[in-house]
């Protein structure tokens, strides 16, 4: 299944890769609730990959079964060519997968840069009593993962509120600064839980471009659930439709627009 | 000068070392406060077990020698040796360690997303339960406790002032020795929260337990190392509690002085801690000696406790904490 070898180039120029993720048959159940119901699609390098599907479908619970936040009752994650064990939230993103939430989750009581710094504590190897001496090595490090963070903050354009306490942020930087955090961990696999959430028209386009130059520049592969299906349309390269927990629709934007079963349960009218 | 505004000022001095004993206590509180949002009722007893570990390891005393022997019909109490004071501290805080991880295993890590109060009655009866086993490991009776610290009266305090006033101050050495082993707990809890890759997944973990794991945290590490911590400044607080005024059940109680302390101080602000022991010990002193004799005395058992009522009728966050804005 995890043919590596036919990778393509899209019409922007992009090469993309192999499969990257494969989740097989994945059920996740709350109690009697299905959530998720057998689904099964794949990541492939460096493609930007969405989720849709109208409230409720279980995008967001797709997306936590992915980060390790829930652990599905049947079901395969196959992650880089091998099968995911359980695991805990923490691990996974040791083991290269970053995310953002909807309901955005930063540190409110530390600045901004030090909010991204703690999306490089994976990187930081000196031990707990190297910490404490502060010399050397300990010291060393930091610097290094600075420079990493500063680079990504740049990227960003959030240089002017470096050392603003997050809490202070409007709504839309502190998305930003989310995205830096995960963007720090230099992730394998990048997860946008509905990045574009409650954002206005200008700042739906400021994200939209830093999603495509992440991709672009890093090479980063992202897997992102959206509402606004203009953005979804416009930004990614494949498209999974899903509608209560089930999957309706798997393909290019194009070909998920022109599904009968995806126009029926979300877009309700079909476009010309 | 005038002899009161002397008195008073040596009253002062004493009442600013007094508070820095008690704000090593609150500093207990804060630690943990912050990084798991549980208030510790155990801090004091954590203190009271530090001390009796300590002093039961100095003297080569055999662990839980009463149940030992009650068992097996031995006369066992002492190993026979006794261990360098040095040693002995870096033995305990291997002991509170222990302790913490037990905690966090055993207790802490079944109520995670439980309700404050429910993690705070957990904290009250892990209080009674090492209460009981730090009598059943060491005995209960009271001990003395030395590591050393120099004691008495500070001489060169106590001619210098006579010199200038033609009075000499009443420093005790063992007041000025906390003060300073204080302020460099204080400065290093600071720097290591501010500056490593620990102390920031500390106060991230403080902040959003679910952005935490996001970034790789474990949440089980973290608070392992919190719990230690707030053993290690028990510890601190308790071999300074413990040389003054030996080491008996009553150390547990200095738990109670943090309270006020706290309030005043904030429960989220390490400085806040410092700043309000201070003003409580200061304030107690000098209050007994200023108005104490108005009121025939005893008036150090109370003040702390009605300063915080005020306080808390005015700022209910305290001084230093940090305000909760609700947006509606």
């Amino acid at each position: 299944m995890l043919d590596g070898a036919d990778s393509y180039v899209t019409e922007d120029g992009r090469t993309i890769g192999g499969v990257v993720m494969e989740m097989k048959n994945i059920t996740l159940r709350f109690g009697g609730v299905v959530a998720i119901k057998d689904i099964s699609f794949d990541i492939r390098e460096g493609e930007i990959r969405a989720i849709i599907g109208p409230n409720g479908a279980g995008k967001s619970s797709m997306l936590n079964v992915i980060s390790g936040f829930y652990s599905p009752q049947e079901g395969e994650v196959w992650f880089r060519g091998t099968k995911r064990p359980p695991m805990k939230p923490y691990e996974v993103a040791r083991y290269g997968i970053a995310r953002t939430f909807q309901n955005i989750a930063l540190f409110d009581g530390m600045s901004v840069l030090d909010n991204v710094m703690t999306g490089r504590l994976n990187y930081m190897k000196t031990n707990l009593f190297q910490q404490a001496i502060w010399k050397g090595r300990a010291q060393r490090e930091e610097v290094e993962n600075r420079e990493a963070v500063e680079k990504i903050i740049d990227f960003l354009e959030i240089q002017a509120i470096r050392h603003t306490p997050v809490a202070r942020l409007p709504y839309g930087l502190k998305k930003r600064v989310e995205l830096a955090r995960a963007l720090a961990a230099e992730p394998k696999l990048l997860l946008l839980d509905e990045p574009m959430a409650g954002m206005n028209v200008e700042e739906k386009e400021d994200m939209s471009r830093f999603i495509l130059d992440v991709n672009d520049e890093f090479g980063t592969t992202i897997a992102l659930i959206e509402h606004d299906m203009g953005v979804v349309m416009d930004l990614s390269d494949r498209v999974v439709v899903m509608d209560y927990g089930k999957k309706i629709g798997d393909g290019t934007p194009d070909e998920v627009r022109n599904n009968q079963d995806v126009i029926d349960a979300y877009l309700g009218v079909a476009h010309d | 000068m005038s002899d009161q505004f002397i008195f008073a000022l040596e009253v002062t001095l004493n009442g600013l070392m007094a508070g820095v004993l008690y704000a090593l206590v609150a500093l207990g509180f804060v630690l943990i406060y912050k990084a798991s949002g549980i208030f510790n009722y155990a801090q004091g007893v954590m203190a009271l077990f530090a001390a009796m570990t300590l002093v039961g390891i100095m003297q080569g005393q055999v662990p839980f020698s009463h149940v030992i022997n009650a068992l097996f019909g031995g006369h066992v109490t002492h190993f026979g040796w006794t261990v360098p004071s040095l040693l002995a501290i870096v033995l305990t805080v291997a002991v509170m360690v222990v302790l913490a991880w037990l905690v966090q295993v055993l207790v802490m890590k079944h109520l995670v997303g439980q309700e404050p109060i429910i993690l705070f009655m957990a904290t009250i009866g892990l209080a009674y339960f090492l209460e009981g086993v730090a009598d059943l490991m060491w005995g209960s009776e009271i001990k003395t406790l030395d590591v050393g610290l120099p004691q008495g009266i500070n001489l060169w305090i106590d001619e210098t002032t006579f010199n200038i006033f033609g009075y000499g101050f009443f420093i005790d050495n063992l007041d000025i020795v906390a003060t300073v082993i204080a302020a460099l707990l204080v400065a290093g809890l600071v720097l290591f929260s501010q500056y490593t890759k620990q102390g920031r997944a500390m106060r991230a973990v403080a902040d959003d337990h679910q952005a935490a794991l996001s970034v790789g945290i474990s949440l089980n590490f973290i608070w392992v190392l919190v719990w230690s911590l707030a053993g290690f400044v028990a510890l601190v607080a308790g071999i300074m509690w413990g040389t003054k005024s030996g080491v008996q059940f009553s150390l547990s109680l200095i738990a109670l002085k943090a309270l006020p302390v706290l309030m005043l101080g904030g429960f989220t602000s390490i400085p806040g801690a410092i700043v309000g022991g201070l003003i409580i010990g200061v304030g107690e002193k000098l209050f007994e000696f200023l108005i104490g004799p108005m009121v025939g005395g005893a008036t150090e058992n109370w003040f702390a406790y009605v300063l915080a009522l005020i306080v808390l009728v005015f700022r209910p966050q305290g001084l230093f904490g940090e305000k909760i804005i609700e947006r509606v």
